[in-house]
């Protein structure tokens, strides 16, 4: 299994940095990839994951309110609309991609998310693409 | 006399004028006109014929209006913009006045989202003010629009539409002034519920003397029910129903003499308004309600001042 | 500007049918400003269609660029090594701009990716509404800066029908009324009397009912010295 994690380089990367950090346990299949803000999110780059063989992609920003760039985050959960709405055309479930508002001191919210994804991966099977 | 028509003759008469709108059917069989012409003959002076209403495929109106003049009764035919263009339009009003119809109410039409055909292209080559222009030009001057002579022209009463309760209000009588202009000779107007906005309306009618450069019919329609009503307030384009009207209906023991009881006022108070020639009854779905309606108003016998209609038509 | 939206993926998905090495072409004028067709839309497109194959093996080799302007040939021969060995182009420029790459490059099949709609503009970010429509012979001056003609469901040249209330179309309780917009927009110019004044029928001879139109400035065409000197017309 591969969950693509794509985490801004504040919260995000933070709270998977916390979760390791305080112990928390969570599942291995969850590759973060870390971007800048998620206000640099573009649909593309979810299409691309699913098409070199995520099963899922998550999204992790900072709290709405709380984004280094102001509304990076905010930008981003449209994103992750539009990008369901192609999905949707293209035959793939909407559900394999998530956005998630995690604070970079919350690693236990992190761990929950990636194991949300894990929980619907094994639920929808495995993603468009084998790799 | 511009066309000789039965209606012109009661209205320029100074008689008050009644007609009444017959909803042709949706099928090829004509029967349904016959039904209602022979329920209502005697009734009303000229009847309306109405063109594809709500953008419903039905039997043309012209057609309808040649199964009227077959039961000895007057058509009104009406012609929306919607359909035709200038070349259909004026073709269509010749092949009317060589089929005896000499009555033409002048419309936009509703929009075809209303009705049946949704994904329909449709025409506007010309809006009902150009229409009348055009119309008039024909008749008057034996010319079609652009200029080219007519051997023989048609013979038309000029009809428009006019709705006091579109907005805005303030330019509405104005609007109709422009159509009386480019050659209206009567005007139906929308039905009407709302009394004080439409003698407002009728009061800046006759501020502009459209009163007495047209004939102004004013449009009536008998309700059943209070369903009917609050059908009628939110559901039909440029209506204004009041709640007293709803609530009166909701309240009767039988609704239905209600809606004739109140249709009746409803005209008792039009024939008192200074510059209101008529009565126009569009009893939608419920023609044959329109006799009574016409005897309780006291609009019995209607005036024979055409005593047979004569045409090539009529057995 | 041009307005247009994408057409849905699965009816592309069936417009390529039989294709193999796809090149998807945008254009950074109007359509990038509505977000249709510019470099973003031409990156998302392309990589749901590589998604698509991928899920379905379908083999196919997508290739993505944008021209600055479609509509214009000296942009559009931008294209021409681009194409080489192609066997089709979606086309996120507009109806216009797929035209003129179709000209250009006659050996590859052209499809349109966009729904081509209108001309207008953007009200705020992601709303766009229709303004003009193009009839070729222009009656703004009459009606209040409005167009009538786009902007009003039955084209009416001489006020609101009977359904126009309380600002609003009777097509729709979300679509103003044309003619109240102008009446109002006359009021505040102190010009309420154009609306008084009939408009005969119009002549639609210079708008698309009297055939495809073409305009000629002479004074602009070049001559064959200035076409050779310009690097010669291809
Ligand atoms: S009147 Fe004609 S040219 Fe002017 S905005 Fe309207 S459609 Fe365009
Ligand atoms: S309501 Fe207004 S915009 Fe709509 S068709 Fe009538 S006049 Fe035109």
């Amino acid at each position: 299994m591969r969950i693509i994690a794509l985490v801004c380089s504040f919260c995000g990367y933070a709270s998977a940095d916390m979760a390791g950090v305080t112990g928390q346990s969570y599942p291995a299949s969850v590759v973060p990839v870390r971007m800048p803000c998620t206000g640099r999110l573009d649909v593309s780059h979810i299409l691309s994951a699913f098409r070199n063989g995520a099963d899922a992609v998550m999204v992790v920003g900072c709290l709405e309110g709380n984004c280094n760039y102001q509304y990076g985050n905010i930008e981003a959960r449209k994103r992750v609309e539009q990008a369901r709405g192609i999905l949707a055309q293209l035959g793939i479930d909407g559900e394999r991609v998530e956005m998630f508002n995690i604070a970079s001191n919350q690693g236990w919210r992190f761990a929950e998310a990636v194991k949300e994804m894990e929980g619907r991966v094994l639920r929808l099977g495995p993603g468009p693409v084998r790799r | 006399m511009r066309s000789g028509s039965n209606l012109e003759k009661v209205l320029e008469d100074g008689r008050f004028a009644v007609t009444a709108e017959i909803g042709p059917p949706r099928s090829a069989d004509p029967e349904p006109i016959r039904k209602h012409a022979r329920d209502m003959k005697g009734s009303a002076d000229a009847f309306n014929l109405t063109d594809n209403q709500t953008a419903i495929v039905r039997l043309s109106s012209i057609a309808s209006g040649v199964v009227c003049l077959q039961e000895g009764i007057e058509p009104v035919i009406q012609m929306t913009c919607r359909d035709r263009n200038r070349i259909a339009m004026q073709s269509d009003v010749l092949g009317a006045s060589a089929l005896g119809i000499r009555n033409v109410l002048c419309i936009s039409g509703d929009h075809q989202v209303f009705g049946n055909q949704k994904e329909a292209k449709n025409v506007y080559d010309v809006d009902p003010v150009q229409q009348l222009m055009m119309f008039r030009k024909m008749r008057d001057e034996a010319q079609v629009w652009g200029g080219d002579k007519l051997e023989e022209a048609p013979k038309l009463f000029l009809g428009a539409a006019a709705n006091p309760f579109a907005d805005p209000f303030e330019y509405r009588v104005r609007r109709l002034s422009k159509k009386i202009n480019a050659g209206a000779d009567f005007v139906q107007t929308q039905a009407i519920y709302d009394m004080d906005r439409f003698e407002r309306w009728m009061a800046q009618a006759r501020e502009l003397g459209l009163h007495e450069k047209a004939h102004i019919i004013a449009g009536v329609m008998p309700l059943r029910s209070h369903k009917a009503a609050m059908y009628m307030k939110n559901k039909v384009s440029g209506m204004i129903v009041p709640d007293a009207v709803v609530d009166r209906l909701r309240t009767a023991a039988d609704p239905k003499a209600e809606g004739v009881k109140l249709c009746v006022e409803q005209i008792e108070h039009l024939m008192s308004i200074e510059g209101v020639h008529g009565v126009h009854i569009m009893a939608v779905a419920w023609e044959e309600i329109v006799p009574r309606i016409v005897r309780d108003a006291g609009l019995l016998p209607r005036p024979s001042v055409r005593e047979a209609i004569v045409h090539p038509y009529h057995s | 500007m041009i307005i247009a939206e994408q057409k849905g993926i699965e009816e592309l998905i069936g417009i390529l049918e039989g294709h193999k090495d796809i090149l998807v072409v945008g254009c950074r004028s109007c359509v990038a400003i509505c977000l249709a067709g510019g470099e973003k839309e031409v990156g998302v497109l392309s990589e749901a269609l590589r998604l698509h194959s991928d899920m379905r093996s379908k083999g196919w080799n997508i290739s993505e660029v944008t021209l600055e302007r479609a509509c214009e040939k000296e942009w559009a021969y931008e294209l021409d090594q681009l194409v080489e060995g192609k066997d089709c182009v979606i086309s996120l420029a507009c109806g216009v701009g797929a035209q003129v790459i179709q000209e250009l490059f006659p050996d590859v099949r052209v499809v349109p990716g966009l729904n081509t709609s209108n001309m207008g503009a953007p009200e705020e970010q992601g709303v766009y509404n229709e303004k003009c429509g193009g009839c070729g012979d222009c009656v703004l001056h009459l009606t209040g800066g409005i167009c009538p003609i786009a902007r009003c469901a039955k084209s009416l040249l001489n006020g609101p029908c009977g359904g126009s209330q309380e600002g609003k179309c009777e097509i729709d309780p979300e679509v103003p009324c044309a003619w109240d917009q102008i009446y109002h927009s006359l009021e505040k110019l102190g010009r309420l009397e154009l609306m008084d004044v009939p408009i005969p029928p119009k002549d639609w001879g210079p708008s698309r009912s009297g055939g495809p139109r073409k305009m000629v400035r002479s004074e602009a065409i070049l001559t064959d010295e200035q076409n050779r000197m310009k690097g010669g017309k291809r």
